[in-house]
């Protein structure tokens, strides 16, 4: 399991679908991990997360579609033959055994020699941190302790693939941020491919190597972190990780320019802009982080005036709402993120005059 | 240190061919639970149907059958007269359950445990019981018809006939209608009351609007129940329906009194009818009731009120002294030498040596197949229930068997001895020109065919009761132990059965206790060389000895109590352990 980087697509995912009689749950999804890799499975409820998951554990038959496992097709192979350790949302743990008896589980069907298995119990605990807590019963056990119990319990069967299915949901706050990283870490250390489903945007920005974004059972984007991050593939992804401006009709008018009313802004080719035909209405998108205020020089270009319409608290940073006029009298709001800091120094108001500056590179554009 | 050794994987055994051996057990097993109710329900009753259409010779007539029954007075009356007891029953029976419900559950009376046991204590004795008692304190030599042996003026209401069976069933169905109602009324949200109070509606308001909406499937339920409690019941009508005739009386004199089997086939099917419609209507309205009781509700935590506080704990203490004083009564009967006349106390009753109906032979009997009834009903059921609840295969051999599973709700007990009786007594059957001998005919005149109606007669509640359990646990668990290549035998017997604990020895209980105190089925089954306890008390109440008939029907009583004793020593033991959830 240690050898890292031999065989590049440790689990490919060919053109998975999944109906429950007329309901299509999962559209034609096709991917791939690496071994070692940590995936996250992220979309709103409802969109399918869960069904993939399953059906890579062999818990529900694809209506088409394989599932290739080190070059071996799984598709048709049962749960039990596919090595794969599963910790549910609900634990799952079994209430009538200690936490021992638990992780023990699976080990005692595998291996006869009790000694082995024992030691091998302690090693678990010790590794999920529970060290000395192996003869509580899992109603003794707090919601992050009765978690690590779940994770030790897959672990202990030294599986091929860890397969997690919201773990993290059932807990607190600051339970959770904690574990993330412990998981994370000892996923790592272990070397075991991962995949999470999750709908928390920020549990997979913070732990995943790539993200899965699933919309409706369909495969809407899949990278790293940044990448789904910084290039969103749709205004979905745009808008459900982080937040995202629109500007609607929006014309190409020749390489790199774009039309917005009477304003015309600059946006580097590459970022989706390249795909458009000249006179094409577009939609653009601009994260409020990304939004600059004058106040910080720039060369006149892509600058808009803008009228201060509200201004919300949010701790370190403010959070604007500013009208831009388009044409006439249309006009669009944009939400511009700035620092405390900074706000305070320009004495920025409500119904103040503020030009802005969007920054040719961080300009998203979309087909209309 | 310790990674390196978590790294390294435990050297794996051969997963194997197992798996799907296993997945071909766990098929083999869910064909076997439809084979199963398809044996012990679905033919027998399709073997009583048959014979309705046929003479006592075994020549298809069609309907005639029928035709007689209906245009002969003396049969089809019962039909009305049946169903007048048991809606009278069912309409007073609900009443009282209502009211006594309500003081457990929306009172602060003291002494809800107390209540509540005493309530259920109808359901650890024979009906015939509540027949027996009836006699000696209404009856012709009874104490209230001769004014407490002549200390006061005394009066007679006329027991035998409908006066009889009604408080006998009412005394019978009681108990349903309290479990029913107040797990219905334990149900209810207690904000819809604070959103009523808030509104300023009154209390008759807030009852006719919140409380009595919020139990309508209980109520619903109670009343089904109770009806066909009442409608199918025999032990009670038998000792004190006088000339009064009811529909299972009538079943009872076609094929013992008569041996006319056939009429008794078709006063079985008319007596069916009623029963399934019940049935039915209450299956229908149960599920619409899934989809309410699945958003979580705040429960209702009664507050003291001084005067509702007294008036209902009122109305329980003298419920509770009649059911005291119903069953002293013949405690006490059954140990006075001679009724009325030598009223010194001793166990003369208690020795059923020169009597008819096999004494303590049939009490061990029944006592026997009572055990072996909640052993084999036991297993079966839970193991049933487990099949049909966590497989995932076999989606419709799974619902098939579901809906089997439930269906001897709507069985009369008479109806399942009468049907056994035919099926398994049969030579063979011809079908289609070949001959198939009945591979089930040594059973006929066995302990087995008698656990085996017992089974089926209590099959539905307890298998409600193992589902219900069931369906507590998560429903990962069986795909976790799968994932670890567990077999699910393995995680059935480690994790399934001991969680379930509680559950299984309630269903073990029940098995027990109704199958000592039944008499419908068993009465068409049993074997002179395999007299029964139950059996005895009609036989020798019908002989005229009524006081040792009495004094069986005791025994019947503490024999259950003390299985109820066990019952409750056993859930503590288990209830010890650490089991959370529960
Ligand atoms: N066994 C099933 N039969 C019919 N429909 C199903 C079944 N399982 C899932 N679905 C449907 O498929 C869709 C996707 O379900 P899935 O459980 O994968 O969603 P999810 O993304 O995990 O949602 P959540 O975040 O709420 O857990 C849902 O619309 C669901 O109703
Ligand atoms: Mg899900």
């Amino acid at each position: 399991m240690t050898q890292h980087g031999e065989i590049s697509d440790y689990l490919s995912v060919h053109q998975l679908t999944k109906k429950f009689g007329k309901f299509t749950a999962l559209d034609d999804i096709s991917f791939s991990t690496k071994l070692g890799e940590f995936l996250c499975v992220l979309g709103p409820s409802g969109c399918g997360k869960t069904t993939v998951l399953r059906a890579i554990a062999g818990l529900e038959k694809p209506t088409s579609g394989t599932i290739v496992v080190e070059g071996r097709d799984v598709t048709q192979l049962p749960v039990s033959r596919r090595n794969v350790g599963i910790v549910f949302q609900s634990y799952a743990l079994f209430p009538n055994l200690t936490a021992e008896d638990n992780i023990a589980y699976g080990l005692k069907q595998r291996s006869k020699k009790a000694k082995g298995v024992e030691g091998r119990v302690t090693e678990l605990l010790e590794t999920v941190g529970l060290s000395g807590m192996g003869n509580k019963y899992p109603a003794q056990l707090s919601g992050g302790q009765q978690q690590r119990v779940a994770l030790a319990r897959a672990m202990a069967i030294s599986p091929h693939l860890l397969l997690l299915d919201e773990p993290l949901s059932a807990l607190d706050a600051k339970v959770r941020i904690r574990l993330r990283s412990e998981i994370r870490q000892l996923q790592k250390r272990l070397g075991v491919t991962t995949i999470m489903v999750t709908h928390d945007q920020e549990e997979a920005l913070t732990m995943a190597d790539r993200i899965l974004i699933i919309d409706r059972g369909k495969l809407v984007q899949m990278g790293t972190p940044g990448e789904v991050y910084d290039k969103p593939a749709t205004p979905f992804v745009a808008s459900f990780i982080g937040s995202m401006n629109f500007i609607t009709k929006v014309r190409k008018m020749e390489d790199g320019i774009f039309g917005v009313g009477e304003h015309r802004l600059k946006i580097s080719n590459g970022r989706g802009a390249r795909r458009v035909q000249n006179g094409e209405p577009v939609m653009i998108g601009v994260r409020p982080e990304d939004v600059m205020i004058q106040a910080d020089g720039g060369d006149g270009i892509n600058t808009l005036n803008t009228l201060v319409s509200a201004i919300e608290y949010r701790g370190s940073l403010f959070r604007l709402s500013l009208n831009l006029p388009i044409s006439g009298n249309d006009y669009t709001t944009i939400d511009a993120d700035v620092p405390s800091e900074k706000v305070r120094r320009l004495g920025l108001q409500e119904n103040m005059h503020l030009p802005i500056h969007l920054p040719v590179d961080r300009i998203r554009v979309y087909a209309a | 240190m310790s990674q390196l050794a978590i790294e390294a994987p435990l050297e794996r055994l051969p997963l194997s061919q197992t798996i799907d051996k296993e997945l071909w057990i766990r098929r083999l097993l869910i064909g076997l639970v439809c084979l199963w109710m398809l044996v012990v329900v679905i033919l027998p009753i399709f073997q009583l149907l048959s014979k309705s259409l046929m003479d006592n010779a075994g020549n298809f007539v069609g309907f005639a059958n029928y035709v007689h029954y209906f245009k002969t007075p003396a049969l089809s009356n019962s039909i009305g007269n049946s169903l007048f007891v048991s809606i009278l029953t069912t309409l007073i029976a609900v009443g009282l359950g209502f009211l006594y419900a309500y003081a457990l559950t929306r009172t602060t009376i003291p002494g809800k445990a107390f209540f509540k046991g005493l309530a259920m204590m109808p359901l650890f004795a024979p009906t015939l019981l509540n027949g027996i008692s009836l006699v000696y304190l209404f009856g012709r030599k009874g104490l209230f018809t001769t004014g407490f042996f002549g200390t006061i003026p005394g009066f007679d209401i006329h027991l035998y006939g409908p006066v009889g069976i009604i408080i006998s069933e009412v005394l019978f169905a009681f108990p349903q209608a309290v479990l029913i109602l107040s797990i219905a009324l334990n149900m209810t949200d207690a904000r819809l009351y604070e959103a009523s109070d808030s509104l300023g509606a009154s209390k008759i308001k807030t009852f006719f609007t919140v409380t009595i909406p919020g139990i309508k499937y209980g109520l619903i339920s109670a009343v089904f129940v109770c009806f066909i409690l009442a409608f199918t019941d025999f032990g009670a009508p038998k000792v004190v329906g006088g000339n009064f005739n009811i529909l299972s009386t009538d079943i009872y004199k076609q094929v013992i009194g008569q041996q006319n089997f056939v009429m008794g086939a078709v006063v079985s099917v008319v007596l069916l009818i009623p029963t399934v419609i019940a049935f039915i209507v209450d299956r229908i309205v149960q599920r619409k009731q899934v989809a309410i009781i699945a958003a979580k509700s705040v429960p209702l935590i009664p507050k003291p009120e001084r005067l509702k506080d007294t008036l209902f704990l009122t109305y329980c203490a003298f419920i509770a002294l009649l059911i005291v004083g119903f069953y002293s009564t013949s405690l006490f009967a059954s140990l006075v030498k001679v009724w009325p006349y030598k009223l010194n106390l001793g166990f003369w009753h208690y020795n059923f040596s020169d009597m008819g109906g096999g004494g303590y032979a049939a009490f061990f009997n029944s006592i026997r197949m009572a055990f072996y009834s909640a052993a084999f009903g036991t297993v079966i059921t839970f193991s049933a229930a487990y099949l049909i609840e966590k497989s995932r295969q076999m989606r419709v051999l799974r619902e098939i068997s579901y809906f089997l599973s439930i269906l001897p709700l709507a069985l009369p007990g008479l109806v399942i001895g009468l049907s056994y009786i035919f099926f398994f007594n049969a030579k063979g059957w011809s079908i289609a020109g070949m001959f198939i001998p009945n591979p089930l005919g040594f059973l006929y005149a066995t302990m087995g065919i008698l656990v085996m109606s017992n089974i089926v007669h209590f099959y539905s509640v307890s298998f409600l009761t193992a589902t219900t359990a069931l369906k507590q646990l998560d429903k990962e668990f069986e795909i976790v132990s799968e994932s670890m290549g567990v077999p699910f035998y393995k995680t059935f017997v480690c994790v399934t059965v001991p969680v379930c604990m509680p559950a299984i020895l309630e269903i073990a209980m029940y098995y027990f206790v109704n199958s000592m105190a039944t008499v419908s089925a068993v009465i068409f089954l049993y074997s002179a060389n395999l007299p029964l306890a139950s059996v005895a008390v009609a036989n020798m109440d019908d002989a005229g000895d009524i006081a040792p008939a009495c004094a069986m029907s005791i025994l019947i009583v503490l024999a259950n109590l003390l299985a109820r004793m066990l019952f409750g020593l056993a859930t503590k033991g288990v209830k010890n352990e650490p089991r959370p959830g529960w």
